[in-house]
């Protein structure tokens, strides 16, 4: 048993956090975000000189070899200063695919631009009536020639309008619900017939409604078996709520330090309010909730390759207490600041949006809680 | 005991209740849940409630109340949450009004108190200040007597919709070397046009701008615009807190909440059943309406017992706790209901002026902002820590 990171994983640690403490403090993150573009690709081009957007792809491929406990930390990290650049879309999803199931001539198109930062992805899974399922599709690819025809609506697509591809799921056969007849596809983001409306989230990201009219797709846009991809479609929603359970502990961190800190400072009745009993036991439980947090997001990492059933379900379990925690962390961070916490002056109503978002982001603590006692 | 209405009660509800039918604007619509209504629109059914002599039910008659039980009381706010109406704000109506008719001169009432009870008038409360929070009595904005005028100076903070206020009720110290910092306060009244009153607005974490700074520089105020006596003011301010209190239940609004909520959680999909048919959600919401079933009656209860001629006591604290952890139990699973479109930053999306690409259903318009603001309720009137607080001295005597 080791809990312990390498020297190289201690040192990608390091450059982020740097990275994070001198160009991405909240002020600069908020007019980065309130910005027309509402990302900055110079912190994008930044990641990719580091190493970081090639860190989980193999040296063959053009990345370092990394998996996925640095994908944990690069999280972790992005978490503490609320990061908005697309990561997880495009490193922890669409790398995901290329590298689990992408064909050579796949990984060769596409990983060299995502470890050189010039190719941005948005993964559109989830769709207006399908809640959380994955399989639950209405979006279609008809078989047409060598090719297939998309058709369909994907909602609250995260990174979409900075992506310059989408890796979409949708329907090759099957009834609505069924496992068999998903499918993945590669897309470019500006391909005839693909209709955007784009908006800002409010936990400072940005996403799109994404409507496929009859998008005519090569057939080596299919990333995967044809029908058969939703074990693929799980096992990448695995690795994603692994990063954002990675994500969720760092946000938690922050707030509960900067909760701490103002517990300190701010005084009323002559004393600090951290002096009250019933808020130092608050500021305790929220310590205690992200402790448990840390230690089920390094379980989930860690089981990311185990078996398909013990994966999925310690996956589960991470995203229903890291949800839990996220929820408890959020509302008392802003209960303890009183009305500092409403405002938007401070920080750490930043952080309570991004946690309350992230908790339903690859499903809620309901709908993971209920594939945890499917798989018992 | 009895939880009936009598034949009398009914008939006044089917009054009341066509009367809203007929009256309330149409335009407002479902107005208690939106984020985004303009000033005009805040005061909308306050007037036209003040030209029927319905808008401060509860106040005694000689000042414009209409005589009515607390049981009919009750039955009004049922019937205006019904439509979801959006009630008069309570800084004249539940504030400072009761605090005019009760400790004001001769003068004060007849010059405010008609504007209250119109709505012409608009109110804000200026208690809180940077340093001054829970604790109150630490406030330092000061009011210096200078001849017939006081000369006041300071800066009050969170008052909540000073941008469109005529009036603002502030409580400022008179007395600095009093004993207790209770005892040198004065509640002083204060036209907001006056020179030296200066609000800067803040911006709220659900984007939206409720609440703002207000800057009182040299603002000198006539001394008639004293209520009561010099000094006293904290006795008055503690006499409206429990006022404030008291409604805060919102027990009514939640009700009707409640039942949005199931509307919403029938029209989403879970494995394509509808989501309230799922146990674990089902759960929650059924959670919530016993929760709220215990509130009504507990309010009911200190209804009953100030119709007995008990002041709203300490008691009023358990309605404050329960009822904001309700309204915000309630925010919370409207928007775990609406799944992923609880993301999209509403109030900033542009109308695209067609429905050819809508963004997420209509209910989930403003879910996320509308739980991010209602964190405030366990904030404001009194913290829920602090209101605990005075249930373990006052109830438990501890
Ligand atoms: C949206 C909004 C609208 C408002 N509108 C108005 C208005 O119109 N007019 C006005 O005058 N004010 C208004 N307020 C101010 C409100 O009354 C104060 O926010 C409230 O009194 C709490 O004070 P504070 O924000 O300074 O928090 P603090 O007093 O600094 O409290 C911070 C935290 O410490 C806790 N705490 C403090 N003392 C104790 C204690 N003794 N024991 C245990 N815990 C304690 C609090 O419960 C809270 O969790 C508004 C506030 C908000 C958020």
């Amino acid at each position: 048993m080791d809990f312990n990171f390498t020297e190289e994983q201690e040192m990608v640690r390091d450059g982020l956090s740097r990275l994070v403490r001198e160009q991405y403090d909240w002020e600069t993150r908020r007019s980065a975000v309130e910005s027309d573009a509402g990302w900055r690709p110079e912190i994008w081009a930044q990641l990719a000189e580091l190493g970081i957007l090639g860190m989980p792809f193999s040296e063959e491929d053009g990345g370092f070899g990394g998996g996925a406990v640095d994908a944990m930390i690069v999280m972790e990290e992005f978490g503490k200063g609320l990061v908005v650049e697309p990561f997880l879309p495009t490193v922890v999803c669409a790398g995901g695919f290329l590298k689990h199931a992408g064909t050579d001539a796949q990984r060769e198109e596409h990983i060299g631009g995502i470890v050189d930062g010039s190719r941005v992805y948005a993964f559109a899974y989830a769709e207006p009536r399908g809640r959380y399922d994955l399989a639950d599709l209405q979006t279609t690819a008809k078989k047409d020639g060598d090719g297939y025809v998309l058709n369909g609506h994907k909602a609250v697509v995260v990174g979409a309008p900075w992506a310059s591809h989408l890796v979409v799921t949708a329907r090759t056969s099957g009834g609505q619900r069924e496992r068999d007849g998903v499918s993945v596809f590669v897309v470019a983001n500006d391909a005839e017939g693909v209709v955007r409306r784009d908006y800002p989230t409010v936990d400072g990201r940005r996403a799109s409604e994404v409507y496929f009219e009859n998008v005519s797709v090569p057939a080596d846009a299919l990333i995967g078996e044809e029908g058969g991809a939703l074990p693929l479609v799980e096992q990448v929603a695995d690795e994603a709520v692994a990063a954002l359970c990675a994500e969720a502990c760092g946000a938690m961190k922050v707030a509960h330090a900067m909760t701490v800190d103002y517990s300190r400072q701010r005084k009323q009745f002559g004393v600090p309010i951290g002096k009250f009993q019933v808020l130092q036991h608050r500021m305790v439980d929220m310590f205690t909730e992200y402790e448990q947090s840390v230690s089920m997001t390094y379980l989930a990492t860690l089981k990311l390759d185990a078996p398909e059933k013990e994966r999925k379900r310690t996956a589960s379990a991470a995203k229903v207490r890291i949800g839990q925690a996220a929820r408890f962390v959020g509302q008392e961070a802003i209960q303890i600041h009183g009305g500092m916490g409403m405002t938007d002056e401070l920080a750490i109503g930043s952080y309570f949006k991004r946690l309350t978002i992230l908790s339903s982001e690859f499903g809620d603590v309901d709908h993971h809680m209920k594939r945890h006692i499917a798989l018992a | 005991m009895n939880l009936e209405f009598t034949a009398d009660e009914l008939a006044f509800r089917d009054e009341v209740r066509s009367f809203i039918e007929e009256n309330y604007p149409k335009h407002l619509g479902d107005a208690g849940m939106r984020e985004d209504m303009s000033p005009e629109d805040m005061v909308a059914w306050h007037k036209i409630l003040g030209e029927k002599g319905w808008s401060v039910p509860s106040w005694p008659e000689q000042y414009g109340g209409t005589g009515w039980t607390p049981t009919q009381r009750y039955i009004w706010l049922e019937e205006n949450a019904r439509v979801n109406a959006f009630m008069p704000l309570p800084f004249g109506v539940s504030m400072v009004g009761p605090v005019i008719y009760t400790f004001g001169s001769e003068e004060q009432k007849e010059r405010h108190l008609p504007g209250i009870r119109s709505g012409d008038v608009w109110w804000c409360q200026g208690y809180s200040e940077p340093g001054a929070g829970s604790d109150l009595a630490s406030l330092k904005t000061t009011a210096v007597r200078d001849g017939d005028h006081y000369v006041i100076n300071g800066q009050k903070t969170w008052t909540t919709l000073a941008q469109y206020a005529d009036w603002g009720f502030f409580l400022c110290r008179t007395d600095p070397d009093a004993a207790k910092p209770q005892e040198g306060i004065s509640f002083i009244l204060i036209d907001m046009k006056t020179p030296g009153v200066e609000v800067r607005p803040i911006k709220l974490i659900d984007g939206g701008y409720e609440v703002n700074e207000t800057w009182l520089t040299d603002v000198r105020v006539p001394v008639e615009n004293l209520v009561g006596e010099e000094n006293k003011g904290w006795t008055y301010a503690k006499f409206l807190l429990a006022h404030e209190r008291s409604g805060i239940a919102g027990v009514a609004r939640s009700k009707r909440a409640v039942e949005k909520l199931r509307e919403i959680a029938g029209k989403e999909l879970l494995d394509g059943e509808p989501l309230i048919e799922d146990l674990d959600f089902a759960r929650k919401v059924s959670q919530l309406e016993i929760d709220l079933a215990a509130l009504e009656i507990t309010e009911l209860r200190t209804l009953a017992g100030e119709q007995a001629g008990k002041g709203p006591g300490p008691e009023s604290s358990i309605l404050k706790i329960k009822g904001t952890e309700i309204q915000q139990r309630l925010t919370e699973l409207t928007l775990e209901a609406v799944g992923n479109y609880g993301a999209p930053m509403y109030g900033q999306i542009e109308d695209s002026g067609s429905n050819q690409y809508p963004i997420g259903p209509d209910y989930a318009q403003h879910s996320a902002a509308t739980y991010f603001n209602m964190r405030k309720t366990s904030i404001y009137g009194g913290s829920n820590e602090i209101q605990r607080n005075i249930i373990t001295k006052m109830i438990l005597g501890l």
